[in-house]
């Protein structure tokens, strides 16, 4: 596994994703409904093959949400989902 | 010796030395994940060389990457990117199949082929077109320093003219 640069200030908020995945997905409607920008790393379907995944995360299921304004990566839907409202939410 | 045809591609009005490098923006895959890459982020960081060429699962394209890879091209402040329309799947799979120290673009719709002039026609295979096998030395400004583009078939990749250009930037 290559060592790999990490998000940099350019991508703040990064969200490993794969393509299909309906976890990830909800994931990027609340991003949208937030108004809040955030950068797509895509993996491949085989658990197997996501060491990066469980190099940066523990585990090898995407959605993995990094964010670098807090220092802060998680994994689960729900929880990333909890995150963002609570930290982007604003005013509503 | 055995001999063997040539087959000469068309003419094509092809970026060259002293143009400026078209931008673009497309998926760039390494081993682990892929994602938007623009040729712009690539050049603020130093020279670029990217090689295009056919479908990953081409001859030539396996070859090509194994012999840059032999000769451990990039390193320094140079970076070694290549691009065909191969999907981020099939950039992984190559990638992963030959240890390629290296990213590639994945540039399914061809529009970068198109962009450089470089769009070839796979004879036999409707509908399909990809790049010509071709490297170009991209500087800092976008200014390409060397290019070479295929025209016959099957390439000899230019390796010796490829390394010379990168020692003098």
């Amino acid at each position: 596994m290559q060592a790999q640069e990490h998000a940099s200030s350019e991508h703040p908020i990064t969200l490993y994703r794969h393509v299909g995945c309906p976890y990830c997905e909800r994931i990027v409607r609340v991003a949208q409904e937030l108004d809040l920008e955030f950068h797509s790393r895509f993996v491949v379907p085989t658990h197997s093959e996501r060491g990066f995944i469980k190099h940066i995360s523990g585990q090898r299921a995407v959605p993995v949400l990094v964010d670098t304004h807090t220092g802060l990566t998680m994994s689960e839907s729900a929880n990333i989902i909890d995150y963002l409202r609570t930290t982007y939410g604003g005013d509503e | 010796m055995a001999s063997f045809d040539v087959v000469e591609f068309p003419e094509t009005n092809h970026v060259t030395a002293g143009d400026i490098a078209p931008k673009f923006t497309r998926p760039l895959v390494n081993s682990d994940y892929w994602e938007n890459v623009s040729l712009s982020e690539l050049t603020a960081d130093g020279p670029v060389l990217l090689f295009a060429h056919p479908m990953d699962g081409t001859g030539i394209a396996k070859s090509t990457w194994v012999e840059i890879r032999n000769r451990s091209w990039g390193g320094g402040d140079l970076t070694v990117v290549g691009i065909s329309i191969s999907t981020p799947y099939e950039h992984k799979h190559l990638i992963d199949r030959h240890d390629l120290p290296y990213k590639l673009f994945s540039d399914p719709g061809n529009g970068v082929a198109g962009a450089y002039g470089i769009v070839h026609d796979y004879h036999g295979m409707a509908e399909l077109q990809g790049h010509r096998p071709a490297f170009f030395l991209i500087d800092t400004d976008r200014t390409v320093v060397y290019a070479w583009v295929a025209d016959e078939w099957p390439p000899s990749s230019p390796y010796n003219d490829v390394e010379a250009a990168i020692d003098s930037l």
